[in-house]
């Protein structure tokens, strides 16, 4: 079981700053972050995916789950 | 709690997502046919991001279009460099229902209306309509009032700051650094850990209070009621054909909706990120509308004489940094707030009538700039504004100054 970040209910730019400090201390693994909304979905893809690493969406209920992994 | 993790999504149930390697469009955007079906002129945009990764036609579409209107709106009657501007539209609005006197800032702007709107409806239909709130809305409120002062001693909020630039309006240079410098400011708050907090889910009628009054307002706007006020000359008077500014506010409001466009935004992620994603929006409004003010001869560069601007230098500074600032640490510009408003945060609705309270003060006390300078209680303003902005962020800051070193994030809740 991996780190798991809960940043739902957060206006951006706090989920992808949430997501960075937790990518910034793993090299690989997998890290699941819950965003609730669409803008935050996007640019915490967006920050996981230029540091290279897989991102993996479901959704659960009225929030998403993005996992990432390396 | 259902394990939603291992739960199964039914094709077309909330949170369906079509399977990645059977979908071509997975790759480039991330929404299910059930959306495309919905709005099929939207879906075409997002085809199209095929050919551009990861979705940045959208936000490419969505500049370039509020770059269009930008100009043609003007030539259509708004007011020079001002074809869209939602501060100043605000500040219009809050004249209009008579929350200041400033009788030539008075008309109930149809572009803000069509904005929240088209923003509501897609929204809708897109299901990405959350109602959520309780992330302080009372100290948003009041930031936006600081913000709101700010960018009316500048005359124009970011979006007008591109719009003035594509018109050769030198002074929104300053505008930008000082808008540069407050987002900056903003950042560095944020990377201390600044929060105004999480916000909830809320029932969902208080998610359609927010458009039901620009439905009212709306509902005014056609009918004219003796109460409202419009100017009869200045800024006020200028206006595009009413049925076209409400189909450019719907359409920006939709596509902003869709890309989540947002100014500061831009400006934020590429200094926190290096990331250029929201910034490339900004650009291709700065080009569009520099190409289209160039076809009608409406680019006249210099400092001197621009419309509805002036040439106080520091105060063009210090009152976009003060409104950069604000709204970054409100996360995101007038514009994203609006959208955000249309979508069911309440905390956002909330922004957006301390940006009107911010234009009443900013006109009832003599603050705001005209073309003939800022007042001098405009500059105490600015200066008042900055002081309570950094009480406010200073201690919504969780991490303290003396140790800015990385910390854990804790998962189990907020600190503050």
């Amino acid at each position: 079981m991996g780190k798991e970040i809960d940043a739902r209910g957060l206006l951006c730019p706090e989920p992808v700053l949430m997501t960075r400090r937790e990518l910034d201390k793993m090299s690989s693994g997998t890290l699941r972050v819950l965003v609730s909304t669409a803008a935050a979905k996007e640019n915490v893809t967006r920050l996981a995916e230029s540091k290279g690493w897989k991102v993996a969406v479901a959704a659960a209920g009225e929030d998403i789950i993005l996992t990432l992994s390396k | 709690m259902v394990d939603l993790k291992n739960k199964k999504f039914k094709w077309g149930e909330r949170g369906w997502r079509p399977p990645r390697a059977a979908n071509p469009l997975a790759g480039c955007i991330d929404r299910g046919p059930v959306r495309f079906r919905l709005l099929p002129s939207i879906s075409l945009i997002g085809r199209c991001s095929i050919f551009v990764r990861g979705g940045k036609a959208l936000i490419i579409g969505a500049g370039g279009v509020l770059g269009l209107f930008g100009v043609v709106l003007v030539q259509l009657g708004n007011p020079p460099n001002m074809g869209v501007c939602v501060a100043c539209f605000l500040r219009d609005i809050a004249g209009a229902l008579g929350l200041h006197r400033a009788a030539p800032v008075q008309y109930l702007r149809p572009e803000i209306l069509g904005l929240a709107l088209g923003a509501f409806g897609a929204a809708l239909a897109t299901r990405e309509f959350r109602v959520v709130g309780g992330s302080n809305a009372f100290t948003r409120f009041i930031l936006a009032m600081l913000a709101m002062v700010g960018m009316l001693v500048f005359l124009g909020c970011p979006v007008r700051l591109v719009l003035r630039l594509a018109g050769g309006d030198l002074n929104a240079l300053l505008g930008l650094a000082g808008l540069i410098t407050g987002v900056w400011v903003g950042v560095w708050f944020l990377n201390r850990g600044f929060s105004l907090g999480r916000a909830t889910p809320q029932n969902k009628i208080n998610g359609y209070i927010f458009p039901a009054m620009i439905i009212t307002l709306l509902f005014f706007l056609l009918s004219k009621p003796a109460f409202l006020f419009f100017s009869k000359e200045g800024p006020g008077s200028l206006r595009a054909p009413l049925l076209i500014s409400l189909g450019a506010g719907l359409i920006i409001g939709i596509l902003a909706q869709r890309s989540h466009l947002c100014m500061v935004g831009g400006i934020r992620d590429f200094i926190l990120f290096r990331d250029t994603h929201l910034l490339t929006g900004f650009f291709v409004i700065l080009a569009v509308a520099l190409i289209g003010n160039l076809v009608t001869g409406s680019f006249n560069p210099g400092f001197a004489g621009q419309p509805v601007a002036h040439s106080d230098w520091l105060w063009n500074f210090l009152g976009m940094m003060l409104g950069g600032w604000g709204v970054t640490l409100l996360g995101g510009c007038p514009l994203r707030q609006l959208v955000a408003a249309g979508e069911g945060n309440t905390d956002c609705a909330a922004t957006v009538l301390g940006f009107l309270a911010g234009a009443a003060l900013a006109h009832n006390f003599g603050l705001a700039a005209s073309p003939k300078g800022v007042p001098l209680a405009g500059q105490v303003a600015v200066i008042i504004g900055l002081l309570v902005m950094f009480v406010i962020a200073f201690f919504n800051s969780r991490v303290p100054l003396t140790k800015p070193s990385a910390q854990g994030v804790s998962l189990d809740g907020e600190g503050n």
